[in-house]
């Protein structure tokens, strides 16, 4: 058997393993775009931090639902963005965005992000402030490592990075939003440049 | 050098078998349409080729009902993923040895 035929092969082989349990589609764009939401939400977050003259801002400051609304606003912003790139994405490729590599992947994203978010909920309600940047981190981790399986394995190393950033972060109480600036902000900017510049951009010919 | 030759399946050596093995690898089972929409062929190219897999009891085709609809899907055998497996192996080692 004549090499290239074993190279043919066995590229073959990983391609048709990849299509049937990866969701090779996403786009790394969406991420580097969801890094820069996330550094605009910062700022404006800041902003409304230092113009406030309240030590401890309390949950029913008009202040505090300002910056859930700006959390909440990066976080579907983010979303969207991930839709929107990855069904282009998907359709260069003649691939399909909604297919059961798809909804695999999702499903196993969402049951750790949706725990932490419970988890997150139950500590702000039970007033550890301290805790929430340090866990919502943590969990967006551990879901990011479970999606890897379902999707481009680079999303493994990037869920580890979360989750250690998280554990330092639990000796900071009180610099969440410094922790949540590197690892929403910068952590997916690099990753998602990386992303794009390895696996999105146009074949070079 | 003979070792290896011995487990390059003739069997695989045809590309739409190759990616169905590799589909039932991956994955528990799955139906004939979606196998169908993977390897982007027809109806009878598929099924011709499931058909030799099957004789060679490298998969498993399970008919059931989904309600009131027939669903058919494949499986790999024991014999399949270990046949399979030493295929690959096989190809490595070619891959290596002519380095």
């Amino acid at each position: 058997m004549k090499e290239n035929q074993v190279i043919d092969q066995l590229a073959t082989i990983k391609t048709m393993m990849d299509k049937s349990s990866r969701f090779v589609s996403l786009s790394g764009l969406s991420g580097f775009l969801a890094g820069v939401y996330a550094i605009v939400g910062s700022i404006c977050t800041q902003y409304i931090l230092d113009s406030t003259e309240i030590i401890h801002v309390s949950l029913r400051d008009k202040s505090f639902l300002l910056m859930v609304g700006i959390a909440i606003s990066v976080c579907v912003l983010s979303i969207f963005s991930a839709y929107i790139l990855s069904r282009r994405k998907a359709k260069k490729r003649n691939d399909q965005i909604w297919n059961s590599t798809s909804k695999r992947l999702l499903i196993n994203f969402c049951i750790p992000l949706f725990t932490g978010g419970a988890v997150g909920i139950s500590i702000l309600i039970q007033g550890y402030y301290g805790l929430i940047a340090p866990i919502t981190l943590i969990f967006y981790g551990l879901a990011l490592i479970q999606a890897s399986k379902y999707t481009l394995e680079t999303l493994r190393s990037l869920g580890i990075l979360f989750v250690v950033l998280g554990i330092i972060a639990l000796q900071f109480p009180g610099y969440g939003l410094y922790f949540w600036t590197v690892g929403f902000g910068f952590f997916h900017i690099v990753y998602g440049l990386f992303m794009y510049w390895n696996f999105d951009r146009p074949a070079q010919q | 050098m003979k070792n290896v030759i011995f487990h390059i399946n003739k069997v695989f050596d045809n590309r739409i078998r190759l990616g169905i093995m590799s589909v039932l690898m991956v994955n528990e089972s799955i139906d004939f349409t979606n196998l169908k929409e993977l390897l982007e062929v027809t109806d009878g190219n598929l099924a011709s080729h499931i058909k030799a897999l099957e004789q060679e009891q490298l998969i498993d085709v399970i008919k059931q009902f989904v309600g009131k609809k027939p669903n058919t899907r494949y499986v790999a055998t024991e014999l399949g993923k270990n046949s399979f497996r030493q295929h690959l192996n096989a190809l490595e080692q070619l891959i290596n040895q002519s380095k």
